[in-house]
Order: structure tokens, then C-alpha cells, then sequence
């Protein structure tokens, strides 16, 4: 680890000018990504400003019947929060997919939004990588690129966003509040984070002077029909090869509203208009669910090691959705798929 | 705050080490530490308190060997940055027994065979106590889950879940 400079930063304002005042500066919270890819030379600030005890640690209610989550709240915390257990159990199952438990009682929920790949070249620093070193090239296109991304990749990067809370967030239709130098801004999950294109380097939209405060759940939690289904190499403590929030709004034997995003596939998580608005009116069985994932699918793009995925996300959508219409979410501590 | 810049101090990158001054109840027993920033708590622990206790295994909190309670919570000691938790009140596998007498979990751990080499062992036994202390683990199947955080390399998973549910049966979900 590189040696660095140390501040603590007492409000939100504080915080914002002394980032603003020192490029070469990061934000520290949980530590959990951030001090990992310092040890790997991936990361060199030269100074760490801890935002730890900034009062951002609460789980409130909105006036429209949404909840405001403090960007400090840790991730286990946010898991086992009644609200969130009871009104938004998507997100609850999300964020306990994700990690090990140390690592969800240390993460922050602003933190979950900004980690990085885990790209095995953008970790490896004598590797070229767009993301690490722009203009070096990317290692993962011609390499062992089992992990990375099938929609939404560019020449310049085919990485994928780590996270599985972001995941539920987006179905979610959850809101990212910041602040920074000349104010404050909200920005839908959904735009937050960017496609490579040509500028892997940059994850998301926020500006550098900006921190999160919080993140803004709207009303509806799709508590009846929900299921957060992670694909991986291993049962658990593992990243997703394939991951699927799903979100159903059933009357009278008919899907109302269906909405459904796909985790570990892209640069961010992986929602398509087209292909939800297809389960519009349909009864939620197989066939129908299918077409939707058919639709979600249809630009997918494979590459040496990850053609596998195209199938994997197919099957995963078709499953994930049935267990959301019947009501019978996966239990993250189930390690049958039902 | 208590941060108190000993040596060079700045916002600038350093080759001059910054040291500051933090204070930790470790074990119960309050310790006022001079430490540069990018020191981590389970450095910090072993090369500074000699609490060897806590083991080094991955550094990249993936293993969970270097488990270890803040304020009551299980966290990886390794991406902890000591200087963040001034104040903070740490147990580590040192700290579990009540003088000569053993945690139950160190006891399930004898009694069950949780173990052959030992090396992640202090992180299990550190893991489980936070385990028990969320009480959010009932059955073997949530235990194994949120146990995922400490691999064991001798695979000596079937009795270290046998001695989790013994020492959670006789601590009633205390710590």
C-alpha cells in the first residue's frame, strides 16, 4: 500500500471541500474495496478523507411512502432493516447475495455504488487495462474473460459492475442523492452508472467534487412477487456469473407490471424497457417469460470464455421470473434453486 | 477528535511517515497507539500488541482469518484501517475466554474436532461469536451461509457447523 495522508471530514460540507480541494484525495467509508485495491497498487491516493462520521446513518421514510437510506447505513444493517425486510424484500435478498457477513457489517451502502470491477486484468497492474491506464489497451477482450461482460461492452472494456444490491436498486427505480461543490442533485440508479465506450475509466457519473448522502427507495416494493436469483461459481462468497432481480405485479392471473434487471452481465445493471413492457397483460408462465428474457438478450454478445453466459442469463430470467409469479423467492441460505 | 498529527503532517502524499495518535480498548484493556494511517488493525495487532492471536491469511478479506469484533460486530481486520477506529473497542480470539476458562465456542471447538492445521481457526471462532451475537442464524443451512466469510483449507466444515450449534445452544443467542 502506497503511504498516504490522512483527514477525517465532520459534515457533508466539510467533506465536499476537502475532496474538491484535493483531487489526488478519495472518500473513505467501509474500506472493504478501496484499501483491497490500494494493497494491489491498483489505487494510490494520496490522501483518504474518512467520511465515517458523517451523520448519514439513518433509514427514514419520504412523504410520498418511500424510504431515504443514509449512504453510511453498513450493508447488514440495510439487509436486516425491518422496512426493508418487510417492504422491499428484493433489495434485503440482493444485499445478502453479495460478500461475506464481515464484509456487509464494514461496507456502506453509498460504497456498494462506487467498487470497482473485479476484472481479473484491471486488478492485475502489469497488465494493460482501459479502466486502470486509459489508452493501454484491454487485456480481457483476447484473455480469460469467463467473468466479463455480454451487453453493453465496448472494444475499449468489456468489464462488468460488481454489485448485486444495485441490482435490486434498479429494479427498484431507486434514486442516488449527492452533493457537491454547487449543490445538491438527484440521479436515477439507472444513470448513474455508465457503459465503457471509450471511457472505461469512468464507472459513473458522479463528479469528482460529489459524495452520496443517500439513496432514495420510491414506494413500491414489489414485496408479493419478487426473487433475487445469483448465478456463480460457488454456493456463496463469490461474485455472480449471471444474477437476476425480478419484480412482478400480477392482477387477476395477468402480469400488470413486470420489471427485471440482470446483474454481472455489463457496466452497470442490465434493465431493457422493451422487453418488460412484452409481459404487459400476458399470464405469467413460461412461454411469456421466455419471449421477455429473448428480447433482453437480443443484442448479448459473447466472447472467447463467456458465450456460456447468453444461455446461463436465458434460463436464469425464466427461472428467476417464475419464482417471483409464484410467489416463492430464493432464500439466499437455500442453495436449491426452485 | 483526537487526531493529532505527531510527525510530518499535510495533504500531500509522503514518503515521511505521518504518525497519529489513536486510542483502542483491545481486550479491555485501553492502549494509546502512535501509528502511521495506512496501518491496519491486524498489523496493528500483531506486529505492534503481539496478539498473534488474530492470523494474517489472504490480506485481501477474502479468508476471514484475521476475523475479529468491533464494538461487538465481526469484521476483517485486514481492510480495516486502524487510525478510522479511534475510540473503537476490539476483541480479538485473546480476548474471548474468561480467564482460564474457555468461550463455549473455543469448547465446541475442541469438543466437536473444528479444526486439524488451526490456522483459521481464531477467525471461525471470532466469526461465529459475531454470528451468534446477530442471532440471525438458526438453522445449519443459515449458519453455513453467513459462516461463507471463513474458508478453512483441511475442509473441517461439517464440525465447525457441529460446534457453532452446540455453543449456540448453551449461550441461548448471548455473546
Amino acid at each position: 500500500m502506497n503511504n498516504f495522508g490522512y483527514s477525517r471530514a465532520t459534515d457533508v460540507a466539510d467533506a465536499v471541500r476537502q475532496i474538491a480541494a484535493d483531487p489526488a484525495a478519495k472518500f473513505i467509508a467501509g474500506g472493504t474495496n478501496l484499501v483491497d485495491l490500494m494493497k494491489y497498487d491498483v489505487m494510490r491516493p494520496a490522501r483518504l478523507i474518512d467520511i465515517t462520521h458523517l451523520p448519514l446513518k439513518t433509514v427514514e421514510e419520504t412523504k410520498d411512502g418511500g424510504l431515504r437510506i443514509g449512504a453510511l447505513v453498513p450493508n447488514s444493517d440495510l439487509a436486516y432493516h425491518p422496512l426493508i425486510e418487510a417492504r422491499y424484500p428484493l433489495l434485503s435478498s440482493a444485499i445478502l447475495a453479495g460478500a461475506s457477513q464481515q464484509l456487509r457489517n464494514m461496507a456502506s451502502t453509498g460504497g456498494n455504488l462506487v467498487q470497482r470491477t473485479r476484472c481479473f486484468y484491471f486488478y492485475d497492474v502489469a497488465t494493460p487495462c482501459n479502466k486502470r491506464e486509459p489508452g493501454s489497451g484491454c487485456s480481457a477482450i483476447t484473455g480469460i474473460n469467463r467473468i466479463n461482460g455480454i451487453l453493453g461492452t465496448s472494444e475499449s472494456c468489456i468489464a462488468t459492475h460488481p454489485s448485486d444490491m444495485c441490482v435490486a436498486l434498479a429494479v427498484l427505480e431507486a434514486k442516488v442523492h449527492v452533493t457537491g461543490s454547487s449543490g445538491e442533485r438527484t440521479i436515477a440508479l439507472e444513470d448513474f452508472h455508465r457503459l465503457p465506450g471509450d471511457t472505461p475509466h469512468l464507472d459513473n457519473n458522479l463528479q469528482a467534487d460529489e459524495i452520496i448522502t443517500a439513496i432514495e427507495l420510491p414506494a413500491r416494493g414489489f414485496a408479493a412477487h419478487h426473487s433475487y436469483l445469483k448465478i456463480r461459481d460457488r454456493l456463496s462468497y463469490a461474485f455472480a456469473l449471471v444474477s437476476v432481480a425480478a419484480a412482478l405485479d400480477i392482477d387477476g392471473g395477468r402480469i400488470k407490471d413486470a420489471r427485471f434487471a440482470l446483474g454481472g452481465v455489463a457496466h452497470k445493471p442490465w434493465r431493457n424497457r422493451d422487453a418488460e413492457a412484452a409481459l404487459r397483460g400476458q399470464a405469467p408462465d413460461k412461454p411469456a417469460f421466455a419471449k421477455a428474457a429473448d428480447i433482453l438478450l437480443k443484442d448479448a454478445k459473447g466472447y472467447s470464455h463467456n458465450a456460456f453466459k447468453i444461455g446461463l442469463a436465458r434460463r436464469a430470467l425464466i427461472r428467476t421470473l417464475t419464482q417471483a409469479a409464484n410467489a416463492t423467492p430464493q432464500i439466499q441460505s437455500v442453495k436449491k434453486v426452485r | 477528535m483526537s487526531l493529532s498529527p505527531v510527525g510530518r503532517s499535510g495533504s500531500q502524499c509522503t514518503s515521511t511517515p505521518v504518525q497519529l495518535s489513536i486510542t483502542l480498548t483491545v481486550n479491555g484493556e485501553k492502549r494509546s497507539l502512535k501509528i502511521a494511517p495506512w496501518t491496519t488493525l491486524l498489523d496493528l495487532l500483531r506486529e505492534r500488541l503481539d496478539l498473534t492471536g488474530t492470523k494474517k491469511g489472504c490480506d485481501h478479506g477474502q479468508c476471514g482469518a484475521c476475523t475479529v469484533l468491533i464494538d461487538g460486530r465481526r469484521v476483517v481486520s485486514c481492510l480495516t484501517l486502524a487510525v478510522m477506529k479511534d475510540g473503537a473497542d476490539i476483541t480479538t480470539i485473546e480476548g474471548l475466554a474468561n480467564g482460564d476458562s474457555l468461550h463455549p465456542l473455543q469448547q465446541a471447538f475442541i469438543d466437536h474436532d473444528a479444526f486439524q492445521c488451526g490456522y483459521c481457526t481464531p477467525g471461525q471462532i471470532c466469526s461465529a461469536a459475531g454470528l451468534i451475537a446477530e442471532a440471525k442464524a438458526k438453522s445449519a443451512d443459515e449458519i453455513r451461509e453467513l459462516m461463507s466469510g471463513n474458508l478453512c483449507r483441511c475442509g473441517a466444515y461439517p464440525n465447525i457447523v457441529a460446534a457453532i450449534q452446540q455453543a449456540m445452544g448453551e449461550m441461548g443467542g448471548k455473546r
